[in-house]
This record gives structure tokens, sequence and C-alpha cells, in this order.
């Protein structure tokens, strides 16, 4: 785009004089490579497509009301997944009221008030490692200080904790990339009026960067909630008969409620894990279909 | 060590009371309970062995209609990363699938832990082939050690037995957390090493998937995975040694044929907990149910006689007068 002058009598010239005798070896080749490119998209969505149908079919005659309010039993027909259900709930509405505000924080120090330096680039590169880490290895970190040295113990608010920062990389590399995309003469503009970087950043780019940073929001609550390892580790149990009560109370969650059902001997609890997959999916549906809806809110706000 | 437990050994005097009371016992109707559980309150955290678990849980979920105000939890760390948060102090009740052992009795001892012991149940550890597998139909203990010591392992049937084809063993087992591992590995090797070439999971269901999908296959796991599988896999008769081979039936597992490899289950409590009045409850109704629920979750109810002796051993733990099974075995480690 930059160069037409190198590039663009070549490309004009050369297809012209050799294609004219190559034409439908060109045209075979692109079709063959049509037809590839689309074999690997089909075999990514027969893959998913094969998952979502075999789930359902094993599951989908569990789903019932009672699935949703009754408390796990030892009989599969009475089997309900209430406490997980709101554990999961709670724990995701708790760990998005620790790492929402932390994350788009440090994503707007980074990007509007950092100096431009070394040290800063070591912090933004070793923010996306962090992202990489795997998450049992949260696991550990919240076991070692939330769990033991805050003594926080197996609680939810311990879970939340993990959980918060679990995510929080993936929170701060999104919204980072979304203040990054807001124009600069939108910020000249306003400091060109006397705005404090403050204002700016209020009135201006956090607005401007939202859609963006609740895309980030979106995509780590899919992450959240879909999350077993860390949470193993920081201590949800496998059972519980009593609904969170607190921040401190014990608690379960959905993924350790399937993987607990699924490893029962009975197929009847297999099955029920199932359907429990299928409430985790629509639960996590539900929860992106939100934040898409607030982004499209916030997109339509931005006009300038 | 022995098979049934330290706390079943030092119980083992009072087999005439214990035949009286279990006749009363077996008189009263299951699930009706005389005194009044929903005033209580509080919290009881149990952890342990995923064998275990499914029993405890459904005495927790009996439990929890009687007294709707006790929260109970139940986590699955597996045996040993169950005692470790028992002997910390962490936890009420301990779910066990084999006895505890020296070294966790020294760690309860350090953090002050005193605990009781109660026999809870009994499971049959189950060796399973492949329904295709025509000559396999039993197995000594001799040559179940042949096939899974660590060195000179039997690599082929023929290695077993002459008579089989020399087509190589593939080895499914529980992985090395689980007290079911722990249990196998003492019942058959002592303390010889296992072999480190078979395929091991923590979850059972995968070891059912292996063994049925796999013609020379040899696993094991607690009979409730038989039971609910055996359309597609084959359970192998045992031959303790003497020349009887007994196949696991929920009769042969508690009448004791089927050894060694039956075993029994346990739930630890620490004796601090049982001062608190939802605990003791918790624990009473866990032995007076337990021999009803053990099957509703695929295990078989152990001797009668051994609910008496614990129930016993309880009610003088609440009264104040028993002594904890840990003292009993401070200072004399098992032989």
């Amino acid at each position: 785009m930059s160069s037409p002058t190198m590039f663009g009598p070549r490309a004009a010239v050369l297809p012209r004089t050799a294609g004219s005798s190559n034409v439908n070896g060109r045209k075979t080749k692109a079709a063959i490579i049509q037809g590839i490119l689309f074999v690997a998209t089909a075999f990514a969505i027969l893959v998913l497509a094969a998952l979502i149908w075999d789930i359902t079919s094993a599951g989908v005659t569990w789903l019932s009301l009672d699935l949703l309010t009754n408390t796990s039993s030892r009989r599969a027909e009475n089997a309900g997944l209430r406490p997980a259900l709101l554990g999961t709930l709670w724990l995701i509405g708790l760990t998005a009221v620790f790492a929402f505000p932390v994350g788009i924080g440090a994503a707007v120090y980074l990007e509007e008030y950092a100096p431009v330096n070394r040290w800063t680039r070591l912090l933004k590169t070793n923010i996306s490692n962090l992202a990489g880490v795997p998450s049992v290895v949260y696991g550990l970190l919240g076991l070692g200080v939330f769990v033991s040295l805050f003594a926080a113990g197996r609680t939810i608010v311990s879970g939340a904790l993990t959980m918060a920062l679990l995510i929080l990389p993936v929170i701060i590399i999104a919204s980072q990339e979304a203040i990054r995309a807001v124009p600069p003469s939108l910020r000249q503009a306003a400091f060109a009026l006397g705005a404090t970087r403050w204002q700016v950043a209020r009135d201006h780019v956090i607005p401007t960067a939202m859609p963006g940073i609740l895309t980030g929001i979106i995509l780590s609550i899919s992450r959240a909630i879909g999350e077993t390892a860390p949470l193993l580790v920081v201590g949800a149990a496998a059972y519980v008969t009593f609904n969170p009560t607190g921040l401190t109370s014990r608690y379960t969650v959905l993924p350790m409620q399937i993987y607990e059902w699924a490893r029962r001997p009975q197929q009847d609890f297999q099955d029920l894990a199932a359907a429990a997959i299928i409430v985790l999916l629509a639960l996590l549906l539900m929860l992106n279909a939100i934040a898409i809806y607030l982004r499209q809110r916030f997109s339509k706000r931005v006009n300038w | 060590m022995s098979k049934r437990g330290v706390g079943s050994i030092i119980r083992g005097g009072c087999v005439g009371l214990a035949i009286t009371s279990a006749v009363l016992l077996s008189s009263s109707p299951t699930l009706a309970q005389e005194t009044d559980l929903s005033p209580l309150s509080g919290e009881i955290v149990s952890d342990g062995s995923s064998t275990v678990g499914p029993l405890t849980q459904a005495v927790a979920e009996e439990f929890n209609a009687l007294a709707p105000n006790v929260q109970s939890s139940v986590d699955i760390s597996g045996t040993g990363g169950g005692f470790e948060r028992f002997c910390a102090g962490e936890t009420d009740v301990q779910n066990a699938s084999r006895p505890i052992d020296e070294e966790e009795i020294a760690l309860c001892a350090d953090n002050g832990v005193d605990w009781y012991e109660f026999e809870v149940a009994y499971d049959g550890l189950t060796v399973v082939t492949n329904p295709e597998s025509t000559f396999l139909e039993c197995l000594s203990i001799d040559q179940l050690r042949t096939i899974w010591q660590g060195e000179g392992g039997a690599q082929t049937w023929a290695d077993v037995n002459p008579e089989w084809p020399a087509e190589t063993i593939n080895l499914y087992g529980p992985g090395t957390d689980s007290g079911t591992f722990d249990y196998f590995v003492e019942t058959i090797l002592g303390d010889d090493e296992i072999r480190q070439d078979f395929t091991p999971s923590e979850d059972d269901n995968v070891l059912v998937e292996g063994v049925s999908g796999d013609a020379n296959s040899l696993g094991y796991f607690g009979a409730a995975y038989y039971q609910e599988n055996q359309d597609i896999l084959k359970a192998v008769a045992i031959d303790a040694g003497d020349g009887n081979c007994v196949v696991p039936t929920p009769e042969s597992i508690q009448d004791g044929t089927y050894a060694p490899l039956s075993r029994p289950l346990f739930v630890y409590v620490k004796a601090a907990s049982l001062e608190r009045p939802e605990v003791a409850e918790f624990m009473r109704f866990y032995l007076n149910e337990a021999s009803t629920l053990a099957s509703d979750v695929g295990y078989v109810a152990s001797p009668a006689e051994v609910y008496t002796t614990d129930l016993e051993n309880f009610e003088s733990a609440v009264a104040g007068t028993g002594t904890p099974d840990s003292a009993a075995v401070a200072g004399t480690p098992e032989a």
C-alpha cells in the first residue's frame, strides 16, 4: 500500500504475461486451497457440534426445574445443583468486583500515566506472560497467600480473590488495547482545552474504549466460569448441603459439581453431569449476552 | 500393617455385648431419630477419600434433612491429601479408604490432633479384564504379584501362565494419591515396588473405558465401578492361596471369603470436634445409618458387630470417658 511504485507495475504486468497460458492452473490451485480452508473450518465446527450433540443427547432428559432447585443427592433423580449454581454466581460476582476496577485501573495507568521507558515495557511484557500461566499455578498462589497467609480459609472470598488474580492479565491486556485504539487527537483536543489527565481519561478515553474493555471482560468471565483447577486447590468443596451465605461461606461451583458427578460409577450421574454442563453453557451464554448488550449500548454512545 | 485398622483391633473385646445391641439396633427402623435435630447449627467440614466421599455425602444428605441449619461439606482430596488437612486440624471428619499410616499418626500427634477411628463399610477391590478374554477367569495373589511387581514384572500373559497367549498385558490402575492404590500395592506387593508402566487415572470411569476398550487389559478399582459396568467388563476371581477362586459379590465381600482384596472403609473424627453437638450428632447418625446407606452408594455394609463396637466407642467418646484411638497408637506404631 505504501509503495505502489515498487510493486504496482510488476503486479499488474506479470500475471498478465505469464497467466494467460496458465489461468486454468491458477484457478484449480485457488479452488483446492479454498477446499482445504473449508475443510479446516468444517472440522472445527463438526467437533464442536459433535460435542454439543453428545452432551445434549445425554443430558437433555435430565433438565428440569428440580435440577436447578435441589441440592445434590445420592439418588440421581433427586439430585440438583442449586448450591453449585449459586456458588458460581457468587464467585463470578465477587471476582468481577475485585478484578474489574483493578484491571481497568492498571490498564489506564499503563496507557495514560506511565512514562514510556524500559520498566514500563518490562511490566507490560510480564503481564502478557502472566496471561499464559497455567491456572493451577494461580490456585497454588491463592492457597499460599489467601487461604494460609491471610487466613481467609477455604471460603468463597479466597476463591474469588484467586479467580480475580487469574483473570487480571486478560482484562489488563484487553483494556490496554482498547485504550490504545482511542485516537490521540481526542486526547490532544481535551488537553488543549485545559483538561487534566484524569479528566481526559474519565470523560473521553475510558468511555470511548469501553466497548473494547467490555470485550475483554466477556473473555475473562468466560474463562473464570469454567475454571476448576485453581478452585480445587483453594478448596471449593465437592459437595455442600447449603447455599452460600456470605463472604466466609464454604461453597461449591458448577464445574466442581460436574466433575463430582462425572466420576461417579452410575450412568445416571454421568448423564446428570451432561445436564449440568448444559446449565453451565446456558449461564455462560447468558452472561455473555448481557456483556454484549452493554457493549452495544456503549458503542452507540460514542460519536465524534 | 493390619487390614482392619488400629481401632478395630483395640476394640476387639466386647462381642457379647455387641450381639445384644446389634439385635436392638436392627429392630429400630432406619432413618428414625428419637432426638430432635432441627435446633442444631454450625458447620461440619470433611475431606478425604473419593471412595468414601459418596457415603459421607449420602449421610450428610439425610442428616441435613433432619438438621437443616447444619452446613455440611464434603471434599474429595484423596485419602492422603485429606489426612494432611485432617492432621493440620482443618477438618472435622476424614474419609479414608485405608487405615491412617505411621507418618500421618506422627503428623496428627505433632499438631495435637486427637482422633477416633470408625469403620463404616466394606468395599471389594475388583480385578477386571476385557469380556473378550477367554482364558482369564481366576488369578492367584502370586500371579497378581508377578504381573504388578516393579522388577521383572510379567510382560505377556504367557509369563504368568505358560498356557496363556504371549500377548502383551496392558495395565490400568488408580493414581498414586488414592487409598485404593495404597491398599492394592500393600496387599499384593507388600514392601516391593510397583511397576511404573501402567496407565494411571484418578477417575475410575477412565479406567473402566480403558479396560473395556482393550482386549489384553487388566485393571482394578472399587466394586461399585464393576457393578455399574458389568456388561463391558469381566471380573476376575481371586485365589487367596487356598486354590479356591472367589468372585467378588456383595456376599463374598461382606463375609470375608473374597480375600484379601476386601477392604474396610473408615471415617476418622477429630476428638475436639466431637465436643460440638452438631458433629457428635452427625457421627451418631452416621454410625446408625451407614449400614443402610452403604448399599445405596455401591458398597457393602460391615458386619453388624462392627457398627456396635463403633457406637459404643463413640458414646464413651462423647460422654468424655473414651480414650482417643490416637492415644492408643501413640508410641506403639503398628506391627
